[in-house]
């Protein structure tokens, strides 16, 4: 009784228009149902829109020919190709600029990032006027700066600049250069290249094992290289060392054979590179400067040799400051890719940028640029998540 | 030697030697630290002097400055006579030649109003104050007339009135609560009279000057407008999603991740695509928008996004004690989220907000690729001109040098805040 009395007691009664639960949901509701107001009052003019220009809707265009070129492509397509494959080209083209991009700006901000923490005054002052001269520009200026350069700078293809015994050839067409003829070896070098891959894993697991329990190091980085290098070597060597190749000539106007470096992505990887590294070379730097001192000292006291004191004490904890801004970067990337349109570079946005003005159907292409830039930003997002969480401290 | 020795067998202190004070002490301090460090420095010496040398000779001394047309110029260093003969066009585009001056001085007007919101000083009600007149100055000289419709009067006087009477309660005293009150009513009855057809569509004009339409800007006032307004605009309403992130009402939350994260994963460029082509749609037909106002629809709708995430870490800097002190005093949500929770989050969030800010400057370049004409991209049609063509490097080092200088001193700026605004928690 004295209880049920004591809890009626504390509960103290509001009215409906003070109690925060029911506010909540009334605002809540308020606002969802505005926003659904929005989204009806657009759609419908949309609709409305799409009736009076004629304007088809839905995804079947994308199996029409498409009918128009695509300069740079890595599969096979011509203008007979249907729209589905040209923006398939597009997110191909997209795809290797950032992937490049994100190993090589990667490699070049490290060393920037080191580069302003040396002892040395000169190369500190150089790797920090760099950091700043990138920054502070627009990304796209240093593109056309760069585009401009290669296409107005270079000779044309009669003039280009040849090395290597007339074998590598840089015009403004960009850097021809030979390539082994295609053979059906090939492919089996990759199965070997990707089991030698999964082999180095496997090799370098056991090494890292066998040490834990007894002490004996493995040098597990260099054989595991050997592993990967060596067995599509092998197999290369195993189908008889096929070496035929395919020289680049001059036939006409243009260089014909062995393959090329186009100068709109000579000019989209340098911008997308020199751009970011400067960024990267700042996140490096702040990531170095704050592990404590007293962790290199101590891993000198216990023998460690430089290497394996950055390897095994200082690399390891600098990441944890690193891997979250250094994911922002590698997305930045990804997005900034997009500036090729500028440029003339034939990636997902441009294939739907010429989509779009050739059917009208920008709702749909729209959504599919969304589409893929938002898959590939959470897919890089949720690789670098599972290696930060593997990388973090843990705690008890 | 017997010079060092005093009596009672102590030794005088010498001078450090020669090589360790002075320019030869830091020398041998931070470039020739040892062998390694020796050689990088030579080898740093002579890369830096070569490129130098030859930037310099193509820049400065073979360079030429008063040729009157591109072929003069061939030959040569750089042809800085084509900025010479071009510049005017760079800052300010197709506006109108002989009046310039409007532009310039708007240019002039927007700078002030940054700088002057630079200090810490202004930062209170000042502040509306300084962007308000800056704002009306900017835009007048720009369009050259302004029309202020009555509704929007009467909305300033009830967002004023409401802010005002929800803020100040039990703060203000009476007659600064009756003004509130005052206000709110004005804009309430005028809006909804407005509203009902009972008032007309008045505006008041102030037209001194040519109206100059938004398709003939150019140059550094689109840009500075862009990034600035852009800002402006997208500050309040990345409040709103940072707050609604944070917030516990599971809808609401869910609708603000959802934006945040959208925008977040997609480039500027598809968005500009987005305002450009589907914007026209999404609208009654017969509604068309200006190309500018597009533009800057969408930079406002990324910006947003992003200040919200910056917005965010600054909320979640906050100690949890705050809020619950807040909820103890018995302020309401309004009162305690911009009395207690925005003044402190705000304030650890300024540094990254003009990194922010940095960001979005250099962005706004990429609306060239919806035909606006922004800086770079007057710049790139100065390229154009079949009399200069063939000299990208001059005007695109020019650009440059010119955006070098606003972001550079707006980093500076942010560094110097950074220090300045942790003065309080320093050691």
């Amino acid at each position: 009784m004295a209880v049920a009395a004591l809890g009626s007691a504390t509960r103290v009664k509001v009215a409906p228009w003070n109690d925060p639960v029911i506010r909540g949901w009334v605002f809540q509701i308020v606002v969802v149902g505005l926003v659904a107001a929005l989204a009806w009052y657009l759609v419908s003019n949309t609709i409305d829109n799409l009736n009076r220009q004629k304007i088809a809707s839905g995804f079947d265009y994308l199996g029409r020919e498409a009918g128009f070129e695509i300069g740079d492509t890595m599969i096979a397509y011509s203008p007979a190709s249907t729209y589905a494959r040209a923006i398939w080209v597009g997110i191909l083209n997209t795809l290797r600029v950032a992937v490049l991009g994100i190993i090589l700006s990667t490699i070049l901000g490290t060393l920037l990032g080191v580069g302003r923490l040396s002892p040395n005054w000169l190369l500190n002052k150089i790797c920090a006027w760099y950091v700043e001269a990138f920054r502070n520009v627009p990304l796209l200026l240093w593109l056309f700066l760069f585009y401009k350069l290669i296409s107005e700078a270079f000779p044309g293809p009669r003039q280009a600049i040849s090395a290597l015994w007339n074998s590598v050839f840089l015009s403004n067409r960009g850097l021809y250069f030979p390539v082994p003829m295609a053979d059906p070896i090939h492919k089996w070098m990759g199965v070997a290249l990707l089991v030698g891959i999964a082999g180095a894993v496997v090799l370098y697991r056991w090494a890292k094992k066998r040490q834990e329990a007894t002490g004996q190091p493995f040098p597990s980085i260099s054989s595991g290289f050997g592993v990967a290098i060596g067995l599509p070597l092998l197999v290369w060597l195993a189908a008889g060392a096929p070496s035929a190749m395919s020289w680049p000539e001059l036939k006409g106007f243009n260089f014909e054979g062995g393959t090329v470096i186009q100068p709109e992505f000579t000019a989209l990887l340098v911008g997308l590179v020199l751009y970011t590294s400067a960024f990267i070379a700042e996140i490096v730097r702040s990531g170095i400067l704050a592990l404590h001192k007293g962790q290199s000292e101590a891993a000198a006291a216990l023998g460690l040799s430089r290497g394996q004191s950055m390897r095994l004490v200082l690399l390891p904890q600098a990441l944890r400051v690193i891997v979250p801004p250094m994911t922002s970067q590698y997305l930045n990337i990804t997005k900034n890719s997009s500036l090729a349109i500028a440029i003339g570079y034939p990636d997902l946005v441009a294939s739907i940028n010429v989509t779009i003005n050739q059917t009208g159907q920008a709702i749909e292409n729209i959504l599919l640029i969304m589409a893929a830039y938002l898959s590939v930003s959470l897919s890089i997002s949720a690789f670098m998540n599972w290696y930060n969480k593997r990388i973090a401290l843990t705690e008890r | 030697m017997s010079d060092d020795a005093l009596p009672g067998g102590e030794r005088r202190q010498l001078a450090p030697p020669i090589d360790e004070t002075g320019a030869l002490g830091w020398m041998r301090k931070n470039l020739f630290s040892s062998w390694g460090n020796g050689i990088t420095t030579v080898v740093l010496i002579v890369a830096v002097g070569w490129i130098l040398s030859g930037f310099l000779d193509w820049a400065v001394f073979t360079a030429n400055f008063t040729a009157a047309s591109g072929t003069e110029c061939r030959g040569g260093g750089a042809c800085w006579a084509l900025i010479r003969e071009k510049w005017r066009y760079i800052f300010f585009g197709s506006f109108p030649y002989e009046q310039h001056w409007r532009p310039f001085f708007a240019v002039i007007a927007m700078l002030a109003m940054l700088i002057t919101s630079a200090d810490r000083r202004m930062w209170n009600w000042r502040l509306l104050v300084i962007w308000g007149v800056g704002s009306v100055i900017t835009f007048l000289l720009m369009f050259g007339q302004i029309h202020i419709p009555l509704s929007l009067v009467l909305f300033i006087a009830l967002a004023v009135g409401g802010v005002g009477l929800s803020l100040r309660k039990a703060i203000a005293d009476t007659g600064e609560m009756n003004a509130y009150r005052v206000l709110a009513a004005i804009g309430f009855v005028g809006l909804a009279l407005r509203i009902a057809g009972v008032l007309p569509a008045w505006s008041l004009a102030i037209a001194p000057l040519s109206y100059v339409e938004t398709s003939l800007w150019g140059g550094i006032p689109v840009t500075i407008i862009l990034a600035t307004y852009g800002l402006a605009f997208a500050f309040p309403y990345g409040v709103l999603l940072a707050l609604g992130r944070r917030s516990n009402l599971p809808l609401i939350k869910g609708l603000c991740v959802g934006f945040i994260e959208l925008i977040r994963g997609v480039p500027l460029i598809s968005l500009l695509i987005m305002a450009s082509v589907m914007l026209p749609l999404f609208l009654p037909s017969g509604t068309t928008i200006d190309k500018f106002l597009r533009a800057q629809v969408a930079v406002v709708l990324f910006a947003g996004a992003y200040i919200a995430e910056v917005i965010r870490g600054g909320l979640q800097s906050l100690p949890k004690g705050q809020f619950e002190a807040a909820d103890a005093m018995g302020l309401s949500y309004p009162q305690k989220t911009l009395l207690i929770i925005l003044p402190q989050a705000l304030r650890v969030v300024i540094p990254p907000l003009i990194n922010t800010f940095i960001g979005f400057f250099k962005d706004t370049s990429l609306v060239l690729i919806i035909g606006i004409f922004d800086f770079l991209n007057t710049a790139n049609q100065a390229l154009v001109d079949p009399n200069w063509a063939g000299f990208p490097a001059e005007v695109y080092l020019f650009a440059a040098f010119i955006y070098f200088i606003f972001c550079y001193s707006m980093s500076r700026y942010s560094k110097y805040l950074e220090v300045e605004l942790n003065k309080g928690t320093r050691r």
